[in-house]
């Protein structure tokens, strides 16, 4: 009997890791310069807090109710198909469409292959 | 590989019928069996065994798990730093995988880890351009994704 406990337990600090992530993640997108730095805030980090929160619900229904919740853990396989689909088309787009990077930024051996006339020459 | 998996399905349901039980503890048992017995017969398959091959998956799949966790420490300490100076930069990686499945895979990973995301394939599916958030220096970055991400696939996918 004292192992429920101790999963509530694990639960409840797997929600807490995936709100605190939720929030840095926030802080990235407000920090960040341009639209390419803040797509890895929002795509990793949130990724990684919708998986613990999920997960930790997961546990504490299973360990509090004793109900195995499938579609928790159906909700964590299409968030890890999905996410990283929808990052990349975002910044496909931008870039596409000529978003300019930021100041900080080193080398882009992408602009010679997609713009090969210049930048904001085409269109 | 299917192949493999449905033979191994067939010998499960001749064990059932052959002991008249059919619980599935039963069923489990002859599937075992029947591994332990495409096992011995491995030389008569032209495909290797499937079950090396879902080991692969296991090992890509743990893999991934720490890849992921790794990258958004990576991310959070760049955010957290009070002065933002990273060097964010496209580079371009050649990859060895053909199948268009393995390329989605590996893009998939490359986009969830540390501090990628895949911008654009190039039109022979030869080339993968991605952003990095802070880069210094592309060539040991370009290693560390073929060392890790690229072998896995390569070590699932190959017949």
């Amino acid at each position: 009997m004292n192992v429920n406990p101790i999963i509530e337990w694990v639960g409840v600090l797997l929600i807490l890791g995936g709100s605190l992530m939720s929030l840095i993640s926030a802080f990235g997108l407000l920090r960040l310069p341009d639209v390419y730095t803040r797509s890895h805030a929002a795509t990793k980090s949130s990724t990684l807090a919708v998986l613990l929160s999920l997960l930790g619900a997961f546990l504490y229904f299973w360990a509090h109710e004793g109900y195995i919740s499938v579609r928790l853990i159906l909700g964590i396989v299409f968030v890890f198909l999905t996410a990283p689909v929808a990052g990349h088309l975002i910044t496909r787009a931008a870039y596409r469409s000529g978003v300019e990077l930021s100041e900080s930024s080193d080398d882009d051996e992408l602009e010679d292959v997609l713009f090969p006339e210049g930048r904001n020459k085409g269109s | 590989m299917a192949f493999q998996i449905l033979l191994n399905f067939f010998i499960a349901f001749i064990w059932m019928f052959l002991s008249t039980n059919f619980a599935s503890s039963n069923f489990v048992v002859g599937f075992i069996l029947g591994m332990i017995m495409i096992y011995i017969m491995r030389n008569f398959f032209t495909s290797r065994l499937y079950i090396s091959r879902f080991w692969a998956v296991i090992k890509l799949v743990v893999l991934f798990m720490k890849e992921l966790i790794l990258a958004n420490f990576q991310v959070f300490m760049v955010i957290i730093k009070p002065k933002l100076d990273m060097n964010p930069a496209f580079f371009a990686m050649q990859t060895e995988l053909e199948q268009d499945w393995e390329i989605t895979l590996l893009s998939s990973l490359i986009t969830l880890t540390p501090g990628t995301i895949v911008v654009h394939l190039s039109d022979d599916s030869k080339t993968l351009y991605i952003h990095a958030i802070d880069i210094d220096d592309v060539d040991s970055a370009v290693d560390s994704i073929k060392n890790s991400f690229e072998k896995a696939i390569l070590e699932v996918s190959r017949s």
